[in-house]
């Protein structure tokens, strides 16, 4: 039986001597320390870009990312757990009143646009633009469209099959707001999942689909996907690049942020990483198929960082239709 | 005279022997089937990126650049640590409910809790550890939570194997060991669990298996996705191969889904090591048995 334990043992000790091995990063740069990031995960793809940059720059300071949810991540934010929060909407009335109970501040910074895409399937010839009014007849609580004639007569008779992400993704609260007027109001009865790619599949391989997700996994997926333009009010806009950055495309598009703890911020890795982020952003954004702000908005963005100017300007306000720069230029 | 052959209760007998063995064989051939389709995908959507390379890098938000490096290295580590402190609690478990416990009413009892906790979701443990290990003894995201999550998480399947592994050493060898005289220590130590030990590795394996594999334990207590770095001590932070998978997996760009696939693999050739390891003992153990 010594036997037993002794080769036991050896074995922990052999897998933890492996492990150490690993490691062994030797660097002379100036600044070290962790900061950690946590949220959403939509706000990943840039933050990890970010970090893996700032990783060139400053290989001693360690940058941690993890997803858990934009309000899974404000959750850990506002008890000081983390650093910074990756959101895919501004912060809710409630979170600053928890952060505010545990001393906990913010500075919150716009870093990037992302388009919500209505799209169908490649195959449906049919759909030329919809309106806002008509996507909110389709997916209203308690909606009675079930076919395609049900929302516009001349379309075909045939069962209208949704498709969307889960209620407790940040695309799915924005989506409801934006078009339902109430954030989470929805039908229930829609295919819905977490992973993004599962729409993706089950609208490219069923010819009387519509959904909505990120424009990211639109711009990865054009030849298997349509786009539906959408009529806001001043005539039917795709989704684009342009459309998103100039404010055309309304109103699924949205800002989306980092908020800084500023007490974090008095450390210098911290401080060295957003003015990093804040700096990089531009480029990076649209690398990981996002789309950029204008540059004023990130003028207005470092300006704030610098004075660590504290507070919401977009939590539980009316912002769509608005322009970001002028939002930011308000506060 | 031709009498019917189904009426004859020889040959229905012979007729259901045959069809049974035909869906016996039927059935095991289907998911022999489905397992050779997975490994298959996934070998040929995976296999171009495996390199050394991909094994020595960080993460990236290339996927030419992009490796498992900090996935991997996390993985050694929980299991390792998982390993230490699971299986000597895990069996002295076992050992005291087996051979020191006296039966009854609340032997019956931790029977019962244990053999539930064994079946209980695997987040549902990533809530535990995260109250209690990462908030109320304040070990924050760190490996040693994690490691203490997972060995939450498998230490009622290491148990209950043990127990069954104990339980099926035959009660002579005990009685002769004391009949010359050992004490409960010595029998237990020298005759009993050298005896049970191959069917106790065979649940250390499954259980194992079971941690590595794991991943909503782990992103409840907030194992980290964009690590880029190799953790260096018990309270760094930390990710693993399954948290690295999913993430891949849940991109736009479909090179990130091939990344996933090449995870799979090295996911499953670490598994198969883990195993391989463990089969070599439990067959150097089951060789020293000798009565």
């Amino acid at each position: 039986m010594k036997r037993f334990f002794i080769s036991s043992s050896v074995t922990a000790a052999v897998i933890t001597l492996l492990a150490c091995g690993g490691s062994g990063s030797s660097s002379t740069a100036g600044l070290s320390g962790t900061v950690k990031v946590d949220g959403s995960s939509t706000v990943f793809p840039i933050t990890e870009a970010v970090a893996e940059e700032f990783g060139k720059v400053e290989p001693r300071v360690r940058v941690t990312v993890g997803i858990s949810g934009t309000g899974g991540g404000f959750k850990k934010y506002v008890i000081g757990e983390t650093d910074i929060n990756d959101a895919s909407r501004p912060i809710k009335g409630k979170e600053i009143k928890k952060a505010s109970d545990h001393d906990i501040e913010f500075i919150e910074l716009p870093i990037a646009f992302d388009g919500l895409s209505v799209v169908v399937n490649r195959d449906n010839d049919w759909v030329d633009y919809l309106t806002v009014d008509e996507l909110n007849l389709i997916w209203k609580p308690g909606s009675h469209v079930q076919k395609w004639s049900d929302i516009r007569p001349e379309w075909p008779d045939e069962p209208l099959h949704l498709f969307g992400p889960g209620t407790d993704s940040g695309t799915f609260d924005y989506f409801t707001e934006a078009i339902n007027g109430k954030s989470q109001a929805c039908r229930g009865d829609f295919s819905k999942s977490e992973d993004d790619n599962v729409l993706v599949q089950g609208i490219a391989g069923d010819k009387y689909a519509l959904g909505f997700f990120g424009f990211a996994y639109y711009q990865e997926n054009t030849d298997k996907l349509k786009v539906v333009p959408i009529d806001g009010g001043n005539g039917p806009v795709a989704p684009s690049v342009q459309t998103i950055n100039n404010g055309s495309y309304q109103p699924l598009s949205r800002p989306i942020f980092i908020y800084v703890n500023p007490a974090s911020a008095q450390r210098k890795e911290v401080a060295a990483f957003v003015n990093f982020y804040l700096d990089h952003a531009p480029q990076l954004v649209n690398e990981v198929g996002y789309v950029a702000l204008p540059e004023a908005a990130y003028e207005h963005d470092r300006t704030r960082f610098a004075a660590r100017k504290t507070g919401s300007l977009f939590s539980g306000k009316e912002t769509i239709g608005l322009k970001i720069e002028d939002i930011l230029k308000a506060g | 005279m031709n009498n019917h052959r189904w009426n004859n209760p020889r040959n229905a007998r012979v007729w259901k022997e045959r069809l049974f063995r035909w869906a016996a064989r039927t059935l095991t051939g289907l998911s022999l089937l489905v397992l050779v389709v997975l490994i298959g995908h996934v070998l040929a959507s995976g296999w171009s990126h495996l390199s050394w390379d991909f094994l020595t890098h960080f993460p990236s938000r290339f996927p030419h650049k992009a490796g498992i490096k900090s996935a991997l290295v996390g993985s050694l580590w929980l299991m390792g640590l998982v390993f230490l402190i699971s299986v000597p609690l895990g069996v002295a478990a076992a050992v005291y409910l087996e051979e020191y416990n006296r039966k009854g009413p609340w032997s019956r009892f931790i029977e019962i809790n244990i053999a539930n906790l064994a079946g209980v979701p695997s987040i549902v443990y990533g809530i535990l550890g995260l109250a209690l290990f990462v908030r109320f003894f304040r070990l924050e995201r760190s490996l040693l939570a994690g490691a203490l999550t997972m060995s939450l998480l498998i230490l009622p399947v290491i148990i209950i194997a043990s127990r069954e592994a104990i339980r099926a050493v035959p009660k002579n060898i005990r009685l002769g060991a004391y009949a010359l005289g050992a004490t409960q220590w010595q029998t237990i130590v020298h005759h009993v669990l050298p005896a049970a030990a191959p069917g106790i590795f065979t649940g250390i394996i499954l259980a194992m298996s079971r941690a590595l594999g794991e991943t909503a334990p782990l992103i409840m207590i907030g194992a980290l996705t964009y690590v880029a770095f190799v953790p260096e001590g018990l309270m760094d932070p930390f990710t693993a191969l399954p948290i690295q998978i999913f993430n891949w997996a849940s991109r736009p760009q479909a090179e990130f889904h091939e990344l996933a696939a090449t995870g799979i693999i090295v996911l499953l050739v670490f598994l198969l090591l883990l195993n391989g390891a463990a089969v070599w003992l439990r067959y150097r153990a089951s060789q020293k048995i000798r009565w």
